[in-house]
């Protein structure tokens, strides 16, 4: 009974051109990274700053085309020669939930038309069945059906989230990438919008791509957990092992960093330096620099994401065969 | 133990003007600051820990800013009654702070080492060479490799855990007695958090200074502050010496939050979510204001705004003795 | 599902009350605006209204009546063919007004369309901005100078000519607001939602760049009458007897030491114009821009 995975990544390869001081340069975002998700299931990607995690997100749905590499959705492969055919095809099957619920909503349009807009641009529905679809949506994510009317100023930024939750949700779906969707709510925001996610979950089996820093939201929320660092996945495996008994020195130091709400908890010493410059990344594993255990090897040979356990990968050649 | 705080905020009220009137932003906050005393200010976005924070430095445009009650004492000094001059001197020498994002408390087009010697020259009367080479000590003090060098970068040249180190520095350069930071690592990443709190740490161990810390994060104020200030839409709700807050919350917004944090460890499949969401202060809610989001919420809690309690030995709430017996009956 | 429902009241219940009208009601409270409201509402009236407040006709020549001063039967006095300056300068105010209200809506139109054509499809961005600098590049003036005289001397060259002249800078405030709205998350969120280049113009961007194209405008309405009146006065424009507050002007100017009332009066109508848009540019420019971003 193996489910086809919803999303396939291999190799992708993100490059940007950035103009800065001396002149034109690449920025590597993404370097060889490699995912599933399976259907219903939630996969966490983790990451700090320049860890390209935004960016992974974003070229799944479509947003920003991939330098190199291939995404497949559905099994449809939106990279390569019919790429765009394939996208539009799949597109009804995707949608994306963005990190600032400021920006996320278009300030001079009624938030009921919002919600509304992918409906009429799959122009399939009237103008009735669109506004009953649109109540419904609102009643789903918990707000009151009257509210379709106003405008998003009016309305905080917990609400905010669930009306663009609520256009999410307008094509039926059946793969959300969430960007941080809960970074920039209060605590009691965040749970209430996490729990929604859940519900929804339970409610249509969706499957999440869930972008996000904070480890312990992640932990609630998904089933797999994807680690990423300056631009490649470190480590990946099952939510229980990573928090337990994590394998990538970056892993380990990014759980040990994370402050805990008991003043009697000791926290281990932070790592020194930060994330490198991706325009210029350091030579073999990008956290060698970083890294407590670094060997020679680390120094010169990029290391790939290999399997290290049941359903676990880790790149990192603390675990390779032979060293 | 019964010298005089450093820094006394007693019943301080300050209201802002929008255009429909005047509206509260903070009501009757009263917090103490010792000597090398360390203060956690918790809260949400609209609790006002921020306009409590800027108010002591009075850095709110003073048109549209009124302070109808209240003091603000720093060694004896009333604050609110000091000329702008008298203030002037004080900010970045005696009482110093450092704010969340450190790209707009930078001038983009002055290279660090300038900015640092700015303030030297200011409250210390150093100048040119001397300034610059106490800069280069105090980038060394926070860690920034390669001090000298650095010391001619601009800001935007710098990542943003560095540049939240320059502006400890420039906090630190006059050995202030108080240090207020406001929210000083929520834009960073975790890992670089972990780096600036431990250097903070460390900072007011040599320096024996005092430190107001705000922060929305229970984990961060847990690991660093000795004693803890919660606040709610405007209003101090708890105080409490950090273990005793953690061991023993006693208002119901102190619990839900600390029940809603997301923890890293244990099988939480759902989060436990205080309902509603927190009042804008034009929203004028008689009582408590936290009433309406309240699970154990009387009558009298819609009637007056509950008074001050003792819940053990430096411990207050704000909150009815009734309220709390029955939190304690079930948390 | 309890969760949800428990929520729904709770997130519900705190819904402030609607805030129709708060931006009409914020205008009104601001000084600048209701004083640039008054002026502009009193000059506006009084152009339509201009033959109820008189019953002289503008071109009747009275050569008897020449160069009376201001009196209680000619309020502004009459010209050196007997014209009563009051009622010309109400029907100048027509011409006047009407030049500024068509060039400002016509040299925005224009150049919002170009703008934001400019802003979205990134080929057509530096050719369009080129050309845009090389017409920015002549005073304006000397532009609409130029077009008018060649178009021949009446209100539709000044009209071509001064929106010619105008166009570029429409286009500038536009394009600049146009890229930042480019990359807001909810545009993404329509791209991703599968719309049309032009459903995403016209429903996301355009709207969002409203505000200050609208201020803008208000700046360029005063520049207009500004110009309109050079522009006649340099004898390119609105030709007499037709009645333009700048041709009353070019006409008293052999006369200003006898008939100085002929140069003052359009000239202080065309300052009150200017003077009511610049306050309104302002005050639209201080509620409009805060609000951008709106709530929390």
């Amino acid at each position: 009974m193996v489910d086809a995975p919803i999303v396939e990544v291999r190799g992708l390869k993100k490059t940007f051109m950035v103009r800065h001081a001396g002149g034109m340069s690449q920025l590597n975002a993404l370097d060889d990274v490699n995912f599933d998700v399976m259907p219903g299931e939630t996969l966490g990607l983790v990451g700090e700053s320049g860890s390209g995690k935004s960016t992974a997100g974003r070229i799944l749905v479509g947003l920003i085309p991939a330098t190199a590499g291939s995404v497949a959705l559905f099994g449809r492969h939106i990279t390569g020669r019919d790429g765009m055919a394939a996208l539009r095809a799949v597109r009804p099957r995707l949608q994306f939930v963005f990190q600032d619920p400021y920006a996320a909503l278009n300030p001079r349009m009624r938030v009921g038309n919002s919600v509304a807009e992918p409906l009429e641009i799959g122009g399939k529905l009237s103008r009735r069945d669109r506004s009953d679809r649109v109540a419904e949506l609102f009643e789903l994510v918990g707000l009151p059906k009257i509210s379709t009317d106003r405008y998003p100023h009016e309305f905080s930024g917990g609400q905010r989230q669930r009306i663009v939750i609520a256009r999410s949700l307008a094509l039926n779906p059946d793969f959300i990438v969430c960007d941080e969707p809960v970074s920039a709510l209060d605590v009691s925001m965040q749970d209430q919008i996490v729990n929604l996610l859940l519900d929804l979950q339970d409610r249509f089996g969706l499957s999440y791509l869930f972008i996000a820093h904070d480890l312990a939201v992640v932990r609630i929320i998904s089933t797999r957990v994807a680690v990423m660092y300056a631009g490649s996945i470190v480590e990946t495996a099952p939510k229980k092992h990573i928090y337990a008994a994590p394998q990538h020195p970056y892993t380990k130091a990014l759980l040990d960093a994370v402050p805990r709400p008991d003043p009697a908890f000791v926290r281990a010493p932070a790592i020194s330096g930060e994330v490198p410059s991706l325009l210029d990344p350091p030579k073999g594993c990008r956290f060698h620099p970083r890294c407590p255990l670094v060997m020679d090897r680390c120094r010169s040979e990029i290391p790939r994401l290999t399997a290290s356990g049941k359903d676990r990968q880790v790149a990192c050649h603390l675990f390779a065969k032979g060293s | 133990m019964a010298a005089a705080p450093l820094l006394a905020i007693r019943d301080l009220t300050v209201q802002f003007r929008v255009d429909t009137g005047w509206v509260t932003a903070i009501e009757g906050v009263s917090i103490d600051i010792g000597e090398g005393d360390c203060v956690g200010v918790v809260g949400e976005s609209g609790s006002g820990k921020s306009v409590t924070a800027l108010s002591i430095l009075r850095l709110h445009d003073r048109a549209a800013t009124r302070i109808p009650t209240g003091s603000i004492t720093f060694r004896g000094q009333d604050l609110l009654r000091s000329s702008g001059r008298a203030l002037r001197r004080i900010r970045g020498s005696e009482i110093a702070m450092i704010f969340q994002d450190p790209m707009s408390s930078l001038n983009p087009v002055l290279t660090i080492s300038d900015q640092i010697a700015e303030t030297l020259a200011q409250h210390q009367n150093m100048s040119g060479t001397a300034a610059r080479q106490r800069a280069v000590e105090l980038l060394d003090l926070v860690r920034i490799p390669d001090a000298r060098r650095r010391a001619g970068d601009y800001p935007h040249q710098l990542s943003g855990g560095m540049r939240q180190r320059v502006m400890v520095a420039m906090a630190i350069a006059c050995r202030p007695r108080l240090l207020i930071a406001d929210e000083p690592t929520t834009a960073l990443d975790v890992t670089i958090q972990a780096q600036i709190l431990e250097l903070l740490r460390e900072l007011r161990r040599e320096l024996g200074m005092s430190v107001m810390l705000i922060s929305h994060d229970l984990g961060v104020i847990a690991e660093f502050a000795d004693s803890v200030i919660v606040m709610y839409a405007g209003r101090v709700v708890e105080q409490a010496p950090v273990t005793e807050l953690f061991r023993r919350p006693v208002h119901p917004y102190t619990i839900g939050l600390m029940a809603a944090v997301p923890k890293l460890d244990g099988d939480a499949t759902r989060l436990s979510a205080i309902p509603g969401r927190v009042p804008g202060p034009q929203e004028d809610i008689r009582g408590c204001r936290f009433a309406p989001r309240c699970g154990f919420v009387l009558d009298r809690c819609l009637q007056a705004t509950p008074p001050i309690e003792l819940a053990g030995a430096l411990h207050s709430v704000r909150c009815p003795p009734q309220v709390l017996a029955l939190g304690n009956i079930n948390g | 599902m309890t969760d949800v429902s428990l929520d729904a009241i709770a997130s519900g219940a705190s819904l402030a009350p609607p805030q129709r009208g708060r931006a009409l009601r914020r205008m009104f409270s601001h000084r600048s605006f209701l004083i640039g409201f008054v002026i502009i509402a009193v000059l506006s009236l009084a152009a339509i209204f201009a033959p109820l407040l008189t019953s002289l006709d503008p071109s009747a020549m009275k050569v008897r009546l020449r160069f009376r001063s201001p009196t209680a039967d000619f309020f502004f006095g009459t010209d050196m063919f007997g014209r009563d300056i009051f009622t010309r300068v109400l029907y100048g105010a027509r011409v006047s007004l009407f030049v500024g209200l068509a060039v400002s809506l016509i040299s925005g139109f224009c150049g919002a369309v170009i703008g934001v054509v400019a802003a979205q499809f990134r080929k057509l961005d530096a050719p369009i901005m080129r050309l845009m600098d090389a017409l920015m590049s002549f005073p304006a003036i000397l532009l609409a100078l130029g077009i008018a005289a060649a178009l021949g001397p009446r209100v539709s060259s000044v009209i071509a000519a001064l929106t010619v002249a105008y166009v570029p800078a429409g286009v500038r405030i536009v394009r600049a607001a146009a890229l930042v709205v480019r990359e807001m998350d909810y545009v993404q969120a329509a791209r991703l939602a599968g719309a049309s280049s032009l459903r995403i113009i016209v429903r996301h961007i355009l709207p969002n760049c409203f505000s200050p194209l609208l201020v803008h405008l208000t700046f360029i309405f005063a520049y207009a009458i500004l110009a309109e009146a050079a522009l006649s006065f340099l004898g390119v424009g609105v030709q007499p007897p037709l009645a333009s507050w700048g041709n009353i002007i070019a006409e008293g100017r052999d006369y200003a030491t006898e008939a100085w009332w002929v140069m003052l009066f359009p000239g202080v109508a065309i300052s009150l114009a200017a003077l009511g848009m610049n306050l309104l540019g302002d005050a639209l420019r201080d509620v409009l821009d805060p609000r951008l971003k709106g709530g929390d």
